[in-house]
């Protein structure tokens, strides 16, 4: 392997990681308060709102988020009218495009996430909440809302990483995030082996650090769920 | 300039892109059934590797996993595009040729979608050989069956009915991520409707076809799994 | 009433001084035991004396550590590992024995992905290499035996455990084994079941088959077994014909096990 290149590779490609994170991080963010309203949405009863979300989750995680991206980046061009919003300014730039592409598609995803958890929270605790005379917000935000948190944060946990790996597309429209830089080496240099692999190396590193967090933040909501230590059991008679 | 009204555009007639797209989808399934075709064998290995190799042969496994779902997928489609390209021009120097050769795209995007594909197939057989009822496979050993003849009549039918709702789940990833061929210019759907948009310049228009496209073989291709896995689970209490 | 088995029929079984070790613990403390052509005998014994494990290491399901099991006339072959294991010199062979002990499993093991006629036939067909129509043939006949010749299209799923017992009796009688194995057959059962899968061992006991069965029904053992064995802390405390040993025992703790 050539070292000089290869460091040279990783300084670039360092220099990217800011981007990778920014994308990721905002759409994640926002993508979860979307997720957490189609989830509500679901779960809301009225069969209008209900059908609404499912058809959106239908439609998000029935097509390719290339796709997506595209008819957010190219397709809304093609009207002048939207030419001529105030939002112009924001759908002409390729980061707030890929931005919402990717917040978009992440609700879907995680709004199922999300309903599962609100689904596991047992029946009986949302009543002992109504017995103590807790309004419906009340009970929704101090009882339901983080027992389905904690339920739903392994599943949350994989779509975050997900996420991470999905911000490589925002390179195909121009921007030089991790993967961009990456792809720009590769094609000037064609020493796709080495570019892969330090790319790759940082990436593992990102999704490495973003799963040690996710179970540190398991482990800082679950001091219920901390097994106290057992006793080895004494090995009997194998059935 | 007469602009062509949405449906023309879909059209098979002259001047209609249908045919085209058509082209595209039927590509696009190619590559997404090539890849996963490949992904399953990979995944059998790898299942396998996981399951009874010795500490080295699964010490690899693991690693092949964990490095295959922390990277974005679109970073091993270049690796395979232009590394594949890299190597085919060495060979093609070293037998006298001059210049650039190109790896093929086909095969390329096959590759890749089949490589990230058997990371998720080798998690999924894996958990499917797990839930295998461990009394079923004694009574086949207490029956004299010998080590093939017990893979393939019991755990090989057992394993793989277990497998199928995870493997339904890879074919709609893989189907998606087959969109990202279409960066190394595979007439796909994505890059039909690209090349669509970019003579017609209606992005919009050709974007949405082409997810609706996505969307249609997505769920017809959902119906059939969903009527295999019926099929294959006869004699199965739903719990 | 029980199947009187003369004492001179050759050894269709023979265990001799089986050992086997769980980590560090002594399950099976050198156990013989022998079976005579058309013998039934009952292992009673508690939670934890090795029943189980003496039958799974008849048929190698455990490999034992040491010791002997003969079928009919052969003696498995076993052999060292470096590292002091034991295990099977030619698995062929294990596989052939295997197909003379028919195992009847307490959580019945049918194979869920197969209907009834099929578990029944498999092993004949692909083990034994008998012809199918044969196969099917008898199979039909041993259905019809146990009882449930019109569940024979039907998943194991959808049969009562009772049925599903017998379906699996049936299947280990298709491979014509020399010597039946039962691990405590009845135990995973509602007890209104029981009777029914009882009542087809019974019938195979006055058929005069060799019959191996851990169980916990005292009923089976006293009146349909030829002889009891009585398993403590993996070794043979008490075996002798039911009549003698349930009423004459010196041993006090299968006077304890049997009051219950």
């Amino acid at each position: 392997m050539d070292w000089t290149f290869t460091l040279e590779t990783f300084i670039s490609l360092v220099a990217a990681i800011p981007l990778t994170l920014q994308l990721a991080a905002t759409s994640i963010l926002l993508g979860a308060f979307l997720a957490l309203g189609l989830a509500l949405l679901r779960l809301s009863g009225v069969r209008v709102l209900d059908w609404f979300a499912r058809f959106y989750v239908f439609v998000f995680r029935g097509t390719p988020l290339l796709v997506q991206i595209f008819l957010i980046y190219y397709g809304l061009s093609q009207f002048p009218a939207v030419r001529h919003t105030i939002l112009w300014p924001i759908l002409r730039e390729p980061y707030w495009c890929a931005v919402i592409a990717l917040t978009l598609n992440t609700a879907a995803y995680a709004s199922e996430i999300i309903r599962g958890g609100l689904l596991s929270v047992p029946h009986g605790q949302i009543e002992a909440a109504r017995a103590c005379g807790m309004p419906r917000f009340m009970v929704f935000r101090r009882i339901v809302l983080p027992l389905a948190l904690r339920q739903a944060l392994p599943g949350y946990g994989n779509e975050m990483i997900s996420m991470v790996k999905a911000t490589s597309l925002a390179s195909i429209i121009t921007l030089m995030e991790v993967t961009g830089v990456a792809a720009k080496i590769i094609s000037e240099t064609y020493r796709a082996i080495e570019v892969f692999i330090v790319a790759g190396v940082i990436y593992l590193t990102i999704n490495f650090l973003l799963t040690r967090l996710v179970h540190v933040v398991e482990y800082m909501l679950s001091p219920h769920l901390r097994a106290p230590r057992l006793q080895t059991p004494v090995q009997g008679e194998s059935k | 300039m007469n602009q062509p009204g949405f449906l023309d555009v879909i059209s098979f007639g002259p001047g209609g892109w249908g045919a085209a797209l058509l082209a595209g989808a039927w590509m696009t399934i190619l590559i997404a059934i090539s890849g996963f075709l490949i992904g399953s064998i990979i995944g059998t290995f790898g299942a396998w590797a996981k399951i009874s190799g010795g500490r080295t042969i699964r010490g690899i496994a693991d690693g092949y996993t964990t490095v295959l779902r922390g990277i974005p997928d679109l970073l091993v489609i270049y690796l395979f595009y232009f590394g594949g390209s890299a190597a085919v021009t060495a060979i093609g120097r070293f037998f006298g040729s001059e210049g650039f050769i190109g790896f093929p795209g086909f095969l390329a995007g096959a590759l890749a979608v089949g490589i990230t594909s058997g990371a998720q197939q080798t998690e999924v057989f894996r958990g499917a050989f797990k839930a295998v009822h461990r009394g079923e496979i004694e009574a086949a050993i207490a029956c004299g069956m010998s080590r093939a003849l017990r893979f393939r009549r019991i755990i090989a039918p057992l394993t793989l009915r277990h497998a199928l709702p995870g493997m339904g789940n890879v074919w709609q990833v893989v189907l998606k991520e087959s969109a990202l061929v279409s960066i190394t210019g595979v007439a796909e759907l994505l890059r039909q409707a690209q090349v669509g948009a970019g003579s017609t310049g209606m992005p919009f228009n050709f974007y949405v076809v082409a997810g609706a496209i996505y969307l249609m073989i997505s769920t017809i291709s959902g119906a059939l799994l969903q009527w295999s896995e019926r099929y294959f689970s006869r004699g199965v209490r739903r719990n | 009433m029980n199947a009187q088995a003369p004492a001179i029929t050759p050894l269709a079984l023979d265990v001799k001084d089986l050992h086997k070790s769980f980590g560090n613990v002594e399950v099976l403390k050198g156990i013989s035991l022998g079976a005579r052509e058309g013998e039934v005998v009952s292992i009673l014994g508690s939670s934890g004396s090795g029943k189980s494990t003496l039958l799974r290491c008849i048929n190698l399901l455990e490999v034992p550590d040491s010791g002997d099991v003969t079928v009919g006339d052969e003696t498995i072959r076993m052999q060292r590992t470096r590292d002091g294991k034991s295990r099977p010199a030619d698995q062929a062979q294990v596989e052939r024995i295997r197909s003379r002990l028919g195992m009847v499993f307490q959580s019945f093991n049918l194979w869920s992905h197969k209907t009834i006629l099929e578990n029944v036939i498999e092993a004949p067909i692909h083990v034994q290499k008998r012809p199918r129509k044969e196969c099917v043939e008898e199979a039909e006949a041993l259905l019809a035996k146990v009882g449930i010749a019109e569940k024979r299209d039907q998943y194991p799923s959808h049969l009562s455990g009772g049925q599903q017992q017998r379906a699996a009796i049936a299947r280990a009688l298709a491979m014509r084994p020399k010597v039946m194995l039962f691990d405590e057959p009845t135990s995973a059962l509602d007890p209104e079941l029981v009777g029914e899968v009882l009542r087809v061992m019974r019938g195979l006991a006055e058929e005069g088959r060799t019959m191996l069965v851990v169980t916990h029904e005292m009923g089976f053992a006293r009146d349909v077994s030829s002889r009891v064995v009585f398993l403590h802390k993996g070794l043979v405390e008490e075996d002798g014909r039911p009549e003698h040993v349930f009423v004459n025992s010196k041993s006090e703790r299968f006077k304890q096990f049997i009051k219950g």
